[in-house]
């Protein structure tokens, strides 16, 4: 079997997690092309196995939505080895059933929905089949974990939301949502890092910095963390927004 | 001792580069760094240095710019207009830059980036683990006039100047590409014709990436409603829309929406970073195996880089202090000699 073979199974069908290769020190698992739940947790339980796991000459393991990357030293190993390793951790285990990890901790962000901080909300709840009021509420109650950081520094992708929520990106871009803005699409919610235009609907808007370049933790979400967003008046988001704290008034609990 | 550049001068895309932030995925954050790496190696090469360091990346366009202590410095990646106290100097060289003079780059005759490299090295504070701008991270700011960077002492002044002869990268070219995790969902008709296809380099692009113009069908793939955005990266070829090539760079970010047909070969990027908008360029798949091979000799780059690298023969009739030179002899400082 050639190393082409070994990483890209012809005979893999849907059910099955891929080995893949991205770029010339990266191998990719994926679970599924889209964002089913079963592969969300399938993602996020096997990327708590390969972290536990004696993987010495990985010098990355990141999760995404339905995927965890390997990026391995090409100067310590082979590419043919790295699979072979990362083959042996996904057999003998159904990660169709797969649970993830109890979160180690939870954020409770507040967040001023509707009106100027959420200009989409209408828009988006009636496409969901809400109301404004029944769809924070949904939302607010939902626990939800941060499934991915990425596009941009410390911007986190969090879900899943019920079903109800698999909305299409809009058609045209949203020429620009702010910092702190909060937009949903495909049963996700983004919380953007910086402005920037964006195709998801923006419901929401947070004090909350995901990225802080000059702070000793300059990305204070991991992937795996539980979050509850904590509806706020539009009030006092001002006064968050005001007061320059980068946390926005949010708390993070360590799971004991 | 430590002393300032002074950017007299700035062209609107300068920024300070190295070899960017590995192991950021985790936080969102891409390699960034130089958009032609290798541009850095072969300063590094001309200066005699370990390992390649910071420099002032120039895109299209210069600056006239100072030293406050004297330093050698290297010019290489696009070849630029340069001169030192107008007395024109060869590009892909090193130079000694004394306090007072003016280094003064203009536009770049061929390619997009132009490197400014110090070897004294440029001792801004290192920011998650490097020094390179990263303009969309909100990491640093673009160089603008009056603007003063903190210059390290270079300790080999008396090493002569030195010139190395480097491939064309600067008119586009062949980019070998090897397959990644959608590069199936594109079926073997259109990754056939993918191949097959003359492209042009598009006058739309930046360091994040480029886009990609040619004249027929487009290269739609044939994905499911609602493809879940995973992990994207430089070299990767995206297809836009409904199938338009757009090439990422270092700049580009970690997790995107948009199939991907494959992943440029590292070695192959700042031959697509360096083509002007109207070059020609074209792909050509290659297995894992022969990428693999491939990458295997680049493993001494900056050796193989420092062997190619010879004296800088300079016309005497453009030396204006001629006689302060030491020009018999046969002591170097030993550095450009090691192996």
């Amino acid at each position: 079997m050639t190393v082409e073979d070994a990483l890209l199974p012809p005979s893999a069908g849907p059910q099955d997690a891929q080995i893949l290769p991205l770029g010339q020190d990266g191998i990719l698992v994926r679970f599924a092309l889209r964002a089913e739940p079963w592969a969300t947790s399938a993602a996020q339980a096997f990327y708590d196995t390969a972290r536990a796991a004696p993987l010495p000459h990985m010098r990355e393991i990141v999760p995404s939505l339905t995927s965890v990357l390997f990026r391995f030293d090409a100067t310590k190993i082979t590419r043919a080895e790295s699979a072979r390793q990362i083959g042996e951790l996904l057999s003998g285990r159904d990660w169709q059933a797969a649970m993830p990890q109890p979160a180690k901790r939870i954020w409770r962000i507040p967040a001023a929905f509707g009106g100027e901080n959420g200009p989409d909300l209408e828009a988006a709840a009636k496409l969901a089949g809400l109301s404004p009021h029944a769809a924070i509420e949904m939302i607010t109650s939902t626990p939800l974990r941060v499934l991915a950081i990425g596009f941009a520094p410390g911007q986190p992708y969090l879900g899943l939301l019920p079903q109800q929520w698999d909305l299409p990106r809009m058609q045209s871009l949203n020429p620009q949502v702010p910092k702190g803005a909060i937009a949903v699409a495909v049963r996700q919610l983004v919380l953007f890092s910086n402005a920037s235009p964006t195709g998801w609907r923006q419901i929401a808007r947070t004090g909350f910095a995901p990225f802080r370049p000059d702070a000793e933790s300059a990305v204070p979400l991991r992937a795996g963390d539980a979050l509850h967003l904590v509806p706020v008046s539009g009030d006092d988001l001002t006064g968050l927004l005001a007061s320059g704290d980068p946390a926005g008034g949010a708390i993070c609990e360590a799971q004991t | 001792m430590n002393g300032q550049i002074l950017i007299r001068k700035a062209g609107p895309g300068l920024s300070v580069q190295d070899l960017g932030r590995v192991g950021q995925t985790h936080i969102g954050l891409s390699r960034g760094g130089a958009a032609d790496r290798l541009a850095l190696y072969e300063a590094a090469a001309l200066l005699g240095l370990s390992a390649p360091i910071a420099a002032i990346e120039m895109a299209a366009i210069g600056g006239d710019f100072e030293v406050t202590q004297p330093t050698r410095i290297a010019l290489t990646g696009a070849a630029m207009r340069a001169s030192i106290d107008s007395h024109p100097v060869v590009w892909s060289a090193s130079h000694l830059l004394q306090p007072g003079q003016i280094l003064r780059i203009g536009a770049a005759m061929r390619g997009v980036y132009g490197y400014l490299s110090f070897a004294g090295g440029i001792e801004i504070m290192p920011r998650l683990g490097s020094r390179a701008t990263h303009l969309s991270a909100g990491l640093g700011a673009a160089l603008t006039a009056g603007a003063r960077l903190p210059l390290g002492a270079d300790n080999a002044l008396e090493t002569g100047a030195r010139v190395l002869h480097c491939d064309n990268r600067f008119e586009g070219g062949t980019l070998r590409y090897i397959s990644g995790p959608q590069t199936e969902l594109f079926d073997t008709v259109t990754r056939a014709r993918f191949d097959q296809t003359r492209f042009t380099r598009s006058p739309s692009g930046n360091r994040q990436g480029v886009a990609l113009d040619f004249e027929d069908t487009k290269f739609p793939a044939q994905a499911p409603d609602g493809l879940a955005s995973d992990f994207i990266q430089e070299g990767d070829i995206q297809m836009t829309g409904a199938g338009h090539p757009f090439v990422l760079l270092a700049e580009c970010q970690t997790i995107g929406g948009y199939p991907r047909i494959g992943t440029v070969l590292d070695c192959d990027i700042p031959k697509i970073a360096q083509a002007p908008a109207g070059a020609p360029l074209r792909f050509t798949h290659v297995t894992l195996a022969e990428a693999d091979r491939i990458a295997a000799t680049q493993a001494n780059l900056l050796q193989n880089l420092r062997r190619q690298t010879t004296d800088l023969i300079r016309d005497p009739r453009m030396i204006p202090d001629l006689l302060a030179y030491q020009l018999i002899s046969g002591v170097t400082a030993g550095r450009d000699l090691e192996e």
